[in-house]
């Protein structure tokens, strides 16, 4: 999946979980903690609509890398390839 | 709240339908709720076009139960703005002697006059058609009244705002309330959490917040006196333990929808419960079902807040339980002073009903429950 696909892949997994964001106004490297009020069960849904989009079981402790758009999307690069069992 | 207005049917006149299923959506001053069905049947006419306003109560349709009469359908009623739900079915089969059509409300009393267009317009904007001045034939509201008026203002939705401020108002004005505070040792139930959650798939994952809700649930057994309503100058206890959770919504306020019988749940079904009543409750969605008969409430500040708060009781329910942000501090333990996660837990009790020796109780047992995770 090339890095705009997964981009807009990510998004769309956000805006599942938080339809009441306004994805024009996203800020790509700040927290969505600190943009959206974002909460630990907002994570944990967020971590659940990538799941099901992309087939990835993201570990717990790899949360933190998750902060942001920008940083999601690193991460997802990172750990796609191998890792992914297609849904 | 006594009126809803009908913003869209999910179902069409010969569709069969099965119990659970939704069948329609109305607006109320707490959002969109959609309307359940409790029963397997087959839809027979829609009463109520889109747009037009219902009092609570009122027939939105008739159904076929599963291999019997056709029966007038209900508005739900909706909840107070104090969020106590109210638990009537809202799809109901009455006696075959009353035909549909006389059961097919009249329209209520109070209706605004406006056109169909103007009502859609002043849906999709959420404007309160009450607020509208007028400029159309025998004094109907015009789709270009709404239109002006939504210029005009640009007021946030007070809906919520409001309704909190009259529950609130009321539980200041007429509850005695009591307040006790205690401080939980958080190490075994995170640690347990934490291996849990190392070794499920992600949808099977869990927050501590569906601990806190089971622990109170359970906890809630030996404690009757917590558990129910204050109705007409006494109190109704209440055998289900239905617990109601503060949502907080992003654009401000806050919503209290609940997990009926969580003492019943297991975790995990908590935690799915928990997790679908966030997400219908932020988007705008809750379903009637969500709006249960909350019998206590939990509020929990999640991460980043402060150690402690004070919440107060939602009338008529006769006890709140507050979990402040999760602090590491130095604590006590075994004879040294460790680093350790700490909760702060506190009950809001009504006088009327319990004392704080009781309270004080219950609140040990929270803990207690706390402190095996694993058995919750």
């Amino acid at each position: 999946m090339s890095h705009p696909d997964l981009r807009q892949t990510v998004i769309e997994a956000l805006l599942e979980v938080a339809p009441d964001v306004d994805a024009s106004a996203l800020d790509a490297t700040r927290a969505f903690r600190e943009q959206f009020d974002f909460d630990s069960m907002d994570t944990l849904s967020f971590v659940i609509a990538l799941h099901q989009r992309l087939g990835i079981d993201i570990p717990e402790r790899d949360y933190p890398q998750l902060l942001s758009l920008d940083g999601t999307v690193r991460y997802l690069a990172a750990h796609l390839g191998s890792a992914r069992t297609t849904p | 709240m006594e009126s809803a207005t009908l913003t869209e049917w999910l179902v069409k006149p010969g569709q069969e339908i099965k119990r659970g299923d939704l069948v329609a959506s109305v607006e109320t001053s707490k959002g969109i709720i959609d309307i359940e069905i409790f029963e397997a049947g087959r839809i027979d006419q829609l009463l109520v076009a889109p747009g037009t306003e219902i009092p609570v109560g009122a027939v939105l349709a008739t159904y076929a139960p599963a291999g019997g009469e056709p029966s007038p359908a209900a508005a739900p009623p909706i909840a107070t703005p104090a969020m106590r739900a109210v638990a009537a079915p809202s799809l109901r089969p009455t006696s075959p002697a009353m035909p549909p059509e006389q059961k097919a409300a009249a329209p209520p009393e109070a209706r605004v006059r406006a056109s169909p267009a103007a009502r859609r317009r002043a849906l999709e904007l959420g404007i309160d058609l009450s607020a509208v001045s007028a400029s159309g034939a025998e004094g109907a509201i015009t789709l270009e009244d709404v239109e002006r008026r939504a210029a005009a203002a640009s007021t946030p939705p007070a809906d919520t705002r409001s309704a909190i401020a009259k529950a609130m108002s009321r539980s200041k004005r007429e509850i005695p309330h009591y307040y006790l505070a205690t401080t939980i040792d958080m190490r075994a139930t995170l640690a347990w959490v934490e291996r849990w959650n190392a070794a499920h798939a992600v949808t099977e994952r869990l927050l501590s917040g569906a601990l806190l809700v089971k622990s109170v649930a359970r906890a809630l057994a030996k404690f009757p006196e917590l558990n129910g309503f204050w109705l007409d100058g006494r109190f109704e206890p209440s055998r289900e333990v239905n617990v109601g959770v503060a949502i907080r919504l992003r654009q401000g306020g806050l919503v209290v929808p609940g997990i009926p019988r969580a003492n019943e749940l297991t975790l995990t079904n908590v935690m799915q419960q928990l997790q679908g009543l966030v997400r219908r409750a932020r988007a705008g969605r809750l379903r009637q079902s969500d709006i249960t008969n909350a019998t206590i409430t939990v509020s929990s500040l999640g991460e980043g807040g402060v150690e402690t708060l004070y919440p107060i009781i939602y009338p008529p329910q006769v006890a709140i339980v507050g979990f402040g942000s999760i602090v590491t501090r130095p604590w006590h333990a075994g004879g040294s002073i460790v680093a350790a996660p700490l909760l702060s837990a506190t009950l809001s009790g009504d006088h009327r009903v319990s004392d704080g020796q009781s309270g004080s109780q219950f609140l040990i047992a929270v803990d207690r429950l706390l402190q095996r995770p694993e058995e919750l």
